[in-house]
């Protein structure tokens, strides 16, 4: 029971979804914001494992090793890479000009700041 | 559950080409200005629009004409291994207001170029080209896709396009509401991904119309759709994820707000309500939408109070948007909540179109009309702008004419939305969330008039002019304020128009 339970799919499956989680606890917790972008890189990756445990027990296709979210994968990690980049140069440019890498204060105290 | 085969298969209309003609077009510009010299970036984005507002015309008139939803087999291959686009009527009608607000904006955004010669053809102006012809593409791709997976990437496209605009001006609280935002739609990307992998793991297609038969129950699916349901809100800033959107959406350039409160947050609100009505079997849609509408009446209320507590117009506005939003989800409810009729046949489904609609306009013609004030005097302060309707008469109207929209005041299109949303919370014996209507109307009213107050006052000091705004930049966010109240002449119109398409089986659109 317990073997069939833990077969090589539903392993994969579960060391997705944990590693999904943690990269949702880094993203809620840490106020560092680069902290921040590699809990949504792990986020990421336990994402595209659990996609690749769907591919590796055959979804309702009915046959392993199903092509279509390996196909999905790739364009996910694409994207994400896209994102990370576009991140990173933000948090970059907002280090450059503040030299800090957090975010400091609540949104509403920009209300006062005067700006065109 | 129904195999995957018994559906019919989806067949390209006459008229599908169109729909691959409104994505791809504005994605041709953007390539375009990638090789051709800064100079001619205005001049491309120019035809783009010319031709991107006919195949918005286009499509709405084939829509009518032949009563059907067009459709488009992308290579020809049938899902779930290929992928299908279909415009219904609200799809067109999404499309068609994209295709009015969107060439205001542009219109505007170029006069007030126009302001500051020397750097007209500069980095941030053409980038803001190239920002706004991906907006347009992924706003087209978001509604017409039907495939969830197509659906991920055009909500990519467009978060990558919508947070470059925020931080155009480079200062480092722009750049951090960029980043905000970016985070908050990071997280829900992923969200929404996690949830379409679970459908596929659950039904092996990602094709709506297959979903929307084979969904059942099972446990898969409601964390799927509370897992994607989700991921959108934080996209749409729905109470309580709406922190993002005040500093993104006051902190950026006028013309960037506009865009980004008109038209970039209605996207993960329409796929909200095409999850909710079309895949969530119905009484997993009755508990979502009973859950929607109690963050929508939240938004109104709480994000309204704190409209009427800002100092600066723009973050008024922001906070306005938020408040706005809700009333989208207080449709969920009223839509679904119906026995005999479909949710696309309640009165509340075209109370939430309309809204959507003059929403829109409204918001865009006010984000510019702040801009044009924060151009003419420098600051945005309300209370030290005593007196700019003296200044600047069709600003104040414009703001004044979307500000009646925004309350629900006859005669505006907003008008008639709450008119129908509060009708059909009545009639459903929604006591709360009309009273949350009232009392959301009112709030509106309040910070509406704080500023309209301001406009007609007599200053005590006379308002420093620092650059002098031509009447013509004025014009075009009057012209969609006077949009936004016609589209309460027209209220019968749309009814027919977002009917069609639906449901989604070919054999019952045929006229």
């Amino acid at each position: 029971m317990i073997a069939s339970a833990l077969s090589s799919a539903n392993l994969f499956g579960l060391c997705g979804a944990s590693l999904a989680g943690f990269g949702l606890f880094i993203v809620i917790i840490h106020a560092s914001l680069l902290r921040r972008i590699v809990g949504f890189n792990l986020l990421g990756a336990g994402i595209f494992l659990v996609f690749g445990a769907i591919a590796r027990r055959g979804a309702a296709a009915g046959f392993d090793g199903d092509p279509v979210p390996q196909a999905m994968v790739i364009t996910g990690i694409v994207v994400a890479f896209s994102a990370t980049a576009l991140s990173v140069a933000l948090l970059l440019r907002l280090f450059g000009l503040t030299g800090r890498a957090a975010f400091d204060a609540p949104p509403a105290d920009a209300s006062r700041q005067d700006e065109t | 559950m129904l195999p995957a085969n018994a559906l019919p298969a989806y067949v390209t209309t006459p008229g599908g080409f169109l729909l691959v003609l409104a994505i791809i077009l504005p994605v041709v510009a953007v390539l375009a200005m990638l090789v051709l010299d800064p100079r001619h970036a205005r001049s491309v984005v120019g035809a783009t629009i010319l031709a991107g507002v006919a195949a918005a015309l286009a499509i709405a008139e084939e829509l009518i004409r032949t009563g059907a939803a067009l459709i488009y087999v992308v290579g020809g291959w049938q899902p779930p291994l290929g992928l299908a686009l279909r415009a219904d009527g609200l799809s067109a009608t999404m499309i068609a207001m994209t295709a009015i607000v969107l060439p205001g904006i542009a219109i505007f955004a170029r006069g007030l170029q126009d302001l500051k010669p020397e750097t007209r053809n500069g980095r941030a102006p053409t980038t803001f080209w190239s920002l706004l012809m991906g907006v347009w593409s992924a706003l087209c791709l978001t509604f017409i896709g039907q495939d969830l997976f197509n659906l991920y990437v055009a909500l990519e496209l467009l978060t990558f396009a919508a947070v470059p605009l925020v931080c155009l001006d480079g200062r480092s609280e722009t750049m951090g509401a960029a980043l905000r935002y970016l985070m908050f739609a990071l997280l829900g990307s992923m969200l929404y991904l996690l949830g379409t992998g679970l459908f596929y793991g659950a039904f092996g297609t990602l094709d709506i119309r297959s979903l929307s038969a084979m969904s059942d129950d099972r446990p898969a699916v409601s964390v799927a759709l509370a897992l994607m349901i989700a991921g959108l809100l934080a996209k749409a800033a729905l109470f309580p994820l709406h922190l993002w959107l005040p500093p993104a959406h006051a902190g950026a350039p006028a013309a960037a707000s506009a865009v980004l409160s008109a038209l970039v947050i209605k996207a993960p609100i329409f796929l909200t309500l095409r999850l909710v009505a079309e895949v969530a079997p119905t009484p997993m849609a009755a508990i979502a939408g009973k859950i929607l509408a109690i963050l929508g009446a939240f938004a109104i209320i709480l994000c309204s109070v704190m409209a009427l507590r800002q100092a600066r117009l723009k973050l008024m506005i922001a906070y306005s948007t938020v408040a706005q939003i809700g009333y989208l989800f207080i449709v969920f409810p009223l839509a679904t909540g119906a026995d005999a009729l479909p949710p696309w046949g309640t009165i509340a489904w075209t109370g939430g179109a309309l809204q959507l609609g003059s929403h829109a306009l409204a918001k865009a013609s006010m984000f510019m009309a702040a801009g044009i004030i924060a151009e003419a005097f420098g600051h945005d302060n309300i209370r030290d702008l005593s007196g700019f309707g003296r200044i600047l008469p069709l600003s104040a109207a414009t703001f004044g004419l979307a500000g009646l929209s925004l309350m629900g005041l006859p005669p505006s299109g907003g008008f008639i939305a709450k008119c129908l949303l509060l009708t059909s919370a009545v009639l459903g014996g929604h006591p709360w969330l009309s009273t949350t209507i009232l009392a959301g109307g009112l709030l509106a009213a309040g910070y509406v008039f704080r500023v309209m107050n301001r406009a007609l006052a007599t200053p005590q000091t006379p308002l420093i002019i620092r650059r002098k705004i031509p009447a013509r930049l004025e014009v075009v966010p009057l012209i969609l304020a006077l949009l936004a109240v016609l589209l309460g002449f027209v209220p019968l119109e749309p009814l027919g128009l977002l009917q069609i398409g639906r449901p989604d089986r070919p054999a019952e659109t045929m006229p």
